[in-house]
């Protein structure tokens, strides 16, 4: 049982989804890079309110004035210039997945999302480059008042309430990312969910990139009114080119009073794309929100969601798990302000580095002065798959009130050779043997999820280390 | 079923443990290796079930005709052998149940029906008196000294190998668990069945009474013989195994 050679043996990085169609777009823009007229173009061609236009040419300048970030993963390589920003694969978006050209279709029917419409979620969204293609509400949530749309027909037709909340939770100029995806961004969704509405099961979007050197910039905004609740679940891959995809969405949650709102996220983007993602959430008085969230692919991830408890009582949970294989940084966590008296929080990350993966959390937790009776706990921990593998934990916690009880806990972990052995003693190959090691490491976040999607996270790690069927 | 031959083994740092052991083990028998620490006993029990950091650097090991030293030790679990560890590894998040089932899965080479596989746990775990309750904790994490040689024991059971090695299963264990730790062993007894038992003391041979008992000194068996010998080890003590076997006596 040399290690060297078993761990090479194990065929890492190989991506399932790396299979891409031919390009032929309804509309590309004609030329790589950003300037204020591709963003001028991008909103022409959406026939968008004037306002809008101001508000990507702001946010347009304020991206090319903010300096590319240094503190966290390694950006050198993403060159700005050489991406297109917008391209739409076909004029109108479907209602059923007939009305979806054929190439496009059968993408979808790989990734196996009719099929769950079918049996599981209450509507689906599928973007494909810069445009969302299908998408679906069931009647019964129809009837109820639910709104579940792609973020320009939103911006159409409903204008007041995007006006109303469109970036104030993350404003154009909060980081250099969220500065861009406000200039440029397409597709994404916009929910609504009226008073006291609880969606039983979840709403998923899905989203594919398949041009080489595209950009994709999805906007979400997603409010869930008094007493609501609904469970949103996105799912995102890529083909494997040899040059860089860029991934960069503004994710805003906003939780009234007593609603619930659970985001999760199973993020398999191939591994030449870049995924620079702002997520961030505010819950009202004893509101819940609650962000779980996988990272499997891409080559650099930088995301860290977060939850701001405005009103007393609220509660934010942050479920992190990420799988740095070979040539991959996963550099996630997760932040959390507490602003509010008797406010909640707890932060778990598990991550499992291999090779020359590397992994970091990167976390913050804030209780601002006045916020007594806050209870907060953060817990990290790493798994390293061999000798090579790397995990950094960078966990800043600033605390301005006394009254508070805080817990911080993070622990590395390696998988040793002596638990190998034992489990290979008992019949399972080495393959078998690691991928249990590590299913059980994400065991307390795989059992926060649904059935189906605790089985697909262990499917991908599965197949993340196995290497694969294509 | 077991033969092996002039034996040599190392590990890095410590270097030669295993100084050209020989020992045959016959199907249906039970032998006992008894010997002071360090004279190499878990090594000979890691290197029959292959652990990857003891290097073999001479002989041979044969498990029913085929040649153990180059098969993983998955493939040796398959042929039917067994070790029952004495420091076994935790697991986190992996439940025994599921360990268990994925165990006798891969060993068997087929998938036993959900049903038939809890059948099986229930009633192994009756012979160890174990509850059923103890399936759902997470494989060796927390677990007593006790409850992890029961549930070596129990894997055994599931497992059902025609050799056993068992390494120091008895150590540490109060007279109770002693008991049900034989009873495990007993349950297997039968002309498909083999045992080594690798001991330091011989109180668990009142237990299972062994057909050969050896005894190991500096990486070798020194003297073999029946039930008697156990005996005498115990009234003599080991320093006379090293007056008699130890510096420049040969074996």
């Amino acid at each position: 049982m040399p290690e060297d050679k078993t761990i090479q043996e194990l065929g890492l990085d190989e991506y399932k989804y790396g299979f891409s169609d031919p390009e032929e777009y309804f509309f590309k823009t004609p030329r790589k890079g950003i300037d204020p007229e591709i963003v001028a173009m991008i909103s022409k061609h959406k026939n968008e309110p004037e306002w809008m236009l101001e508000y990507r040419l702001k946010a347009l300048a304020s991206f090319l004035d903010k300096p590319t970030p240094t503190w966290g993963g390694d950006l050198s390589d993403m060159d700005f210039d050489d991406i297109y920003y917008y391209i739409r694969p076909m004029e109108n978006q479907g209602r059923s997945w007939d009305d979806v050209p054929e190439d496009i279709k059968n993408t979808f029917e790989k990734l196996g999302i009719p099929q769950a419409e079918r049996e599981s979620l209450a509507g689906v969204g599928a973007q494909y480059e810069s445009e969302v293609v299908y998408h679906s509400l069931k009647k019964e949530w129809d009837d109820a008042g639910v709104v579940f749309m792609d973020m320009d027909s939103g911006l159409r037709e409903h204008e007041d309430v995007v006006k109303e909340y469109f970036g104030t939770i993350i404003p154009y100029d909060d980081n250099k990312f969220s500065a861009l995806n406000s200039a440029v961004w397409s597709g994404g969704s916009f929910v609504y969910v009226p008073p006291g509405v609880h969606i039983d099961i979840p709403l998923q979007a899905y989203f594919r990139i398949n041009a080489e050197n595209m950009g994709q910039f999805e906007r979400t905004l997603i409010i869930a009114d008094e007493g609501s609740s609904v469970h949103y679940i996105e799912g995102c891959t890529a083909p494997t080119y040899s040059s860089n995809s860029l991934h960069s969405a503004v994710v805003e949650l906003i939780a009234k009073p007593n609603a619930r709102i659970r985001y999760s996220t199973i993020q398999n983007w191939s591994h030449n794309t870049y995924n620079l993602v702002t997520k961030r959430a505010v819950a009202e008085k004893n509101a819940t929100v609650e962000w779980v969230d996988g990272n499997l692919g891409s080559k650099l991830t930088m995301k860290y969601p977060a939850v701001y408890l405005t009103g007393e009582g609220a509660r934010g949970e942050i479920l992190s798990v990420a799988y740095a294989g070979d040539g991959q940084h996963q550099d996630a966590g997760g932040k959390v302000v507490h602003a509010a008296p008797n406010t909640s929080s707890l932060i778990t990350s598990k991550s499992i580095s291999k090779g020359t993966g590397r992994s970091t959390y990167r976390g913050l937790l804030k209780v601002h002065e006045g916020a007594v009776g806050s209870k907060s706990r953060v817990e990290c921990d790493a798994l390293l798959l061999d000798e090579e593998a790397r995990t950094d934990t960078y966990p800043y916690i600033e605390i301005e009130e006394k009254k508070v009880n805080t817990e911080h806990e993070a622990t590395v972990s390696k998988v040793g050779e002596d638990q190998l052995f034992y489990l290979m003693s008992r019949g399972m190959s080495e393959e078998d043997a690691i991928a249990m090691v590590v299913n059980g490491f994400i065991e307390p976040i795989a059992k926060e999820l649904p059935l189906e999607y605790a089985i697909e996270l262990n499917r991908l790690i599965q197949l993340e280390m196995e290497g694969s069927v294509g | 079923m077991l033969k092996v031959e002039n034996l040599r083994a190392e590990i890095e740092d410590s270097g030669e443990i295993l100084k050209g052991l020989n020992l045959e083990v016959n199907k249906g028998e039970i032998h006992a290796i008894m010997g002071p620490n360090g004279s190499g006993k878990s090594t000979l029990a890691n290197v029959l079930m292959g652990h990857p950091r003891y290097e073999v650097t001479d002989g041979s090991v044969t498990f029913e005709g085929e040649d153990a030293l180059e098969l993983e030790p998955d493939e040796r679990a398959k042929l039917g052998m067994f070790l029952a560890f004495q420091y076994p590894s935790e697991v986190p998040g992996v439940s025994v149940a599921n360990f268990l089932r994925t165990a006798v899965n891969s060993v068997r080479e087929e998938q036993l029906s959900p049903m038939d596989m809890y059948r099986l746990l229930q009633e192994k775990m009756k012979i160890m008196q174990m509850d059923i309750k103890f399936a759902e904790r997470y494989l060796n994490e927390g677990f007593s000294g006790g409850e992890k040689k029961r549930n070596e024991i129990l894997q055994m059971l599931m497992l059902d190998p025609k050799l056993a090695i068992m390494d120091e299963t008895d150590s540490g264990l109060d007279i109770d668990a002693l008991q049900v730790v034989a009873k495990g062993v007993n349950e297997l007894k039968g002309p498909e069945f083999s045992a080594v038992i690798i001991t330091h003391y011989q109180r668990i041979l009142r237990y299972i009474e062994p057909d050969r008992v050896h005894v190991m000194l500096d990486g070798r068996i020194v003297t073999s013989g029946g039930k008697d010998l156990a005996n005498q080890l115990e009234e003599k003590g080991y320093d006379w195994v090293r007056q008699e076997f130890g510096a420049g006596a040969k074996s």
